[in-house]
Parts: C-alpha cells; sequence; structure tokens
C-alpha cells in the first residue's frame, strides 16, 4: 500500500510540472498538439523509469561511503555520472524504439534525443537520492513521476489545441497563455494535496 | 584570463577588436531585453522557478548561474575546433557537469544552509537549456571572448527575471524584501504568492508587457 500512496504522491500531488517545475522546456515546445505531446510522454515515462532504478544501483554500490564497493566517498561525482546514465540510457532507448518500433520512432523524431536535456529526468534521480527511496521504491518513483508528466503535456496540449479558437489579446497569444494555464492547472493539481489510501 | 585569451586567438597583424565594441555590447545588453532565455527563447524555465520564493535564493541562484553559462561558453569556443560533431553533445554536457559540480561543492563549502535549501535546483543547472542553448547556438561557432560576454549576458538576463519573479512573490507573500519587513505588520500575507503556480502567472505577465511594449516579439501563429 505505501508504494501505491508514493505512486499517487509522484504522480498528482508532486507532480513534476504543476509543483515541481521540471521538463518546462520541452514541456512548453512540445505541447502544440496531442500527438506529439502523447509520444513525447509515453517515452519520458519509458526513460525515468529506467534511468532512477539504474542509478539507485550505481549511487549505492558505487558512491555513498558506507554501502560502496570501493569504499570511498565519491558522491560529488553524482552528477556527472548520472548525467551520464540518463545520456546513454536514452541512446540505448533510441536504438530500441528504432529497430522494434519504427512507426513510433518516425513520429518521435528530434524529441527522443531531447529528452537527455530534461529537466525532470535528471530531477528525478537526483530527488531519488535526496528522499533516501530504497531500489522498489525509487522504480515506483520513477513510473509515477513520468506518469504525472505525461498527464500533464497531455492536458496542456488539448488545452492548447482548443485554445486557437478563443479571443486572447494578442501581446499574450501563443507563450504567456501557455504560462499562465500552467499556473491555473498547477492550482487545481493542488486538490489532490494530502491524498493517501490506508 | 579572458583577455589573454581574447589576444590568443587573434593574431597580431590582424585588427584588433575593441574588448567593449558596439557588438561586443549588444551580445551583452541583448539578452536582457529583446533576447531574454526565459520571455523570448523559452529556454531554461525548468530548474529555477521553485528558488524563486525568496529573493535571496534567486540571487544566489542567478550568479551561480551566470558563473556556469559564461565559464562554459568560454570553455567550449576555445576547444571548439578539436570537438568532433559527433560526439559534441557529451563533450558539452561533460563541461558543463563538470562546472556545476565546483559550484556545487563551492556553495557547500561557504553557505551550507543555502545548499541545504537549493538542493536538487544547483544539480539541474546541468539540464538548464538555457546553457546547452547557447552552447549550440552561439559558442561552436564563435570566438572564446563574445562567447564569455554572450555567456555573460544570458546568465544575466536569465537572472534578472529570476530576481523580479522573487521580488513579486516575497512582497506580496510575505510583506518582505530579501528577509527583512516592509510591509506594516497588518498586513497579511498573501498565500498564493507563496505558491510555485504564482511564478508561472508573474512570468505569463512579465511576457504580456513585454510584448505589449515591443510588437515584434508577437506569436502571429
Amino acid at each position: 500500500m505505501d508504494l501505491v500512496n508514493l505512486f499517487l504522491k509522484s504522480a498528482f500531488v508532486e507532480n513534476m510540472i504543476l509543483s515541481l517545475f521540471l521538463g518546462m522546456c520541452s514541456y512548453l515546445a512540445v505541447s502544440k498538439t496531442v500527438k506529439t505531446a502523447f509520444g513525447l510522454g509515453l517515452a519520458v515515462i519509458f526513460v525515468l523509469a529506467i534511468t532512477i532504478p539504474v542509478n539507485w544501483l550505481i549511487q549505492v554500490y558505487f558512491l555513498k561511503p558506507e554501502t560502496s564497493l570501493f569504499g570511498t566517498d565519491l558522491t560529488f561525482l553524482g552528477f556527472i555520472v548520472f548525467i551520464a546514465v540518463i545520456a546513454s540510457m536514452v541512446q540505448l532507448v533510441e536504438m530500441v524504439v528504432e529497430k522494434f518500433f519504427p512507426a513510433l520512432y518516425i513520429s518521435l523524431g528530434i524529441f527522443l534525443p531531447l529528452i537527455t536535456v530534461n529537466c525532470s529526468i535528471l530531477g528525478g534521480s537526483l530527488f531519488m537520492v535526496a528522499r533516501e527511496y530504497d531500489f522498489v521504491e525509487s522504480t515506483v518513483f520513477g513510473l509515477g513521476s513520468g506518469f504525472g508528466w505525461f498527464l500533464a503535456i497531455i492536458a496542456i496540449a488539448a488545452i492548447r489545441e482548443k485554445l486557437r479558437y478563443s479571443n486572447v489579446p494578442a501581446p499574450l497569444r501563443g507563450l504567456g497563455i501557455a504560462f499562465i494555464i500552467t499556473g491555473l492547472m498547477g492550482i487545481a493539481f493542488m486538490s489532490f494535496m494530502g491524498i493517501k489510501l490506508d | 584570463m579572458s583577455e589573454e585569451t581574447q589576444a590568443l586567438e587573434t593574431p597580431a597583424p590582424v585588427q584588433k577588436e575593441a574588448l567593449f565594441s558596439k557588438k561586443n555590447r549588444r551580445l551583452l545588453t541583448d539578452p536582457l531585453d529583446d533576447n531574454n532565455p526565459i520571455t523570448v527563447q523559452v529556454l531554461g524555465v525548468c530548474s529555477a522557478l521553485a528558488v524563486t520564493v525568496a529573493v535571496y535564493n534567486a540571487f544566489v541562484m542567478s550568479i551561480a548561474v551566470v558563473a556556469v553559462t559564461a565559464f562554459a561558453n568560454l570553455i567550449i569556443s576555445l576547444l571548439r575546433h578539436g570537438i568532433p560533431p559527433r560526439i559534441r553533445m557529451i563533450v558539452q554536457l561533460v563541461v558543463i557537469a563538470a562546472l556545476v559540480i565546483l559550484v556545487d561543492q563551492i556553495l557547500k563549502a561557504f553557505n551550507f544552509a543555502m545548499w541545504k535549501e537549493l538542493s536538487v535546483y544547483i544539480g539541474l543547472i546541468i539540464t538548464n537549456c538555457i546553457i546547452m542553448g547557447r552552447l549550440e547556438a552561439y559558442a561552436m561557432a564563435n570566438k572564446p571572448w563574445p562567447s564569455f560576454l554572450d555567456g555573460l549576458g544570458n546568465g544575466v538576463g536569465y537572472g534578472a527575471i529570476l530576481i523580479i519573479v522573487a521580488v513579486f512573490r516575497e512582497f506580496f507573500g510575505k510583506g518582505e524584501l530579501l528577509g527583512n519587513q516592509v510591509l506594516p505588520d497588518a498586513y497579511v500575507g498573501n498565500g498564493l504568492a507563496l505558491l510555485p503556480a504564482s511564478a508561472m502567472f508573474i512570468i505569463g505577465l512579465l511576457i504580456w508587457a513585454q510584448r505589449a511594449r515591443n510588437k515584434k516579439l508577437v506569436d502571429i501563429s
């Protein structure tokens, strides 16, 4: 049950976009249509769910002084190792998708490699370290926060598609209104606060 | 150090450009307004909005970002002829990550409380798109000194937005500025300003104000 709670918490209460502001760049750039947003969202779930457990293994067995195989404190190398793992995982995911799901690969296009510099991915790994999750928890956390990111980008893409027909003041069109809508969605997501299953 | 690199880069017979020529000054001032990294280029919104609850936090974060953008631009520009294009992303990431580790360790050593408070957001400077964006768009094709100025300008433009947002949030949320009370006790803090969502509203309104003043930035689509 704790794991279900963790999933709900990372997906809704502490949503990567709407309450932590992570992954805003691709969120704003790729949310013009629902179709591309859907593909990118799926890829983010996938990469988060893989990189967080892998980085957990590295953190515990190589970097942390108490449990490390080398017995030295290498935690200051965390950033550089995590980003390297993320970059290579994204590369791997890209190759697998290209080989087995060519249709998906074509529809994702440039967004797949761009996931490397999506803040929510590195942010997920850093939160995993800061909150001291165990292996199973960090996998669930990765899945949950990926799912939350997916929901948020689909929601804003759907809203922006409808927005084309409304009369927004010219200087606010496009970017400005997207920011304000994100803020409103953030407030709406706050209604999930405190949800807990027993 | 940057003056030395400038001298190295431009051999003596070539007519030397002044360090702060008009072109170089534009590199520094453009990102403050017409080409602001957050409100116009929309890069690097990610990592920093959560640190804008208090002006002091935003200030420390801005300094960190300015240092990383400026020196990453300088280093990549110095290395630009030696980087194979196929693996340039990884080289860029390594340079950025090394600089961020440096900033992180310095902050941890000299201001532990602030380091605790900013926690993961310092690390997230690595994936701040503005840094990678400037490396790709500018430093890979330009000389070290202009690249350094470009990094500096973009870092400052980014920091300016962070600090403006933080001033609004701290002032309306707590009636304080930099931790000092500026409004009388009778003022009841506006809880909305302390929520993350308010940063989004403030940036939205800033974009509105900027584009209303400068018509050529308006999004036509």
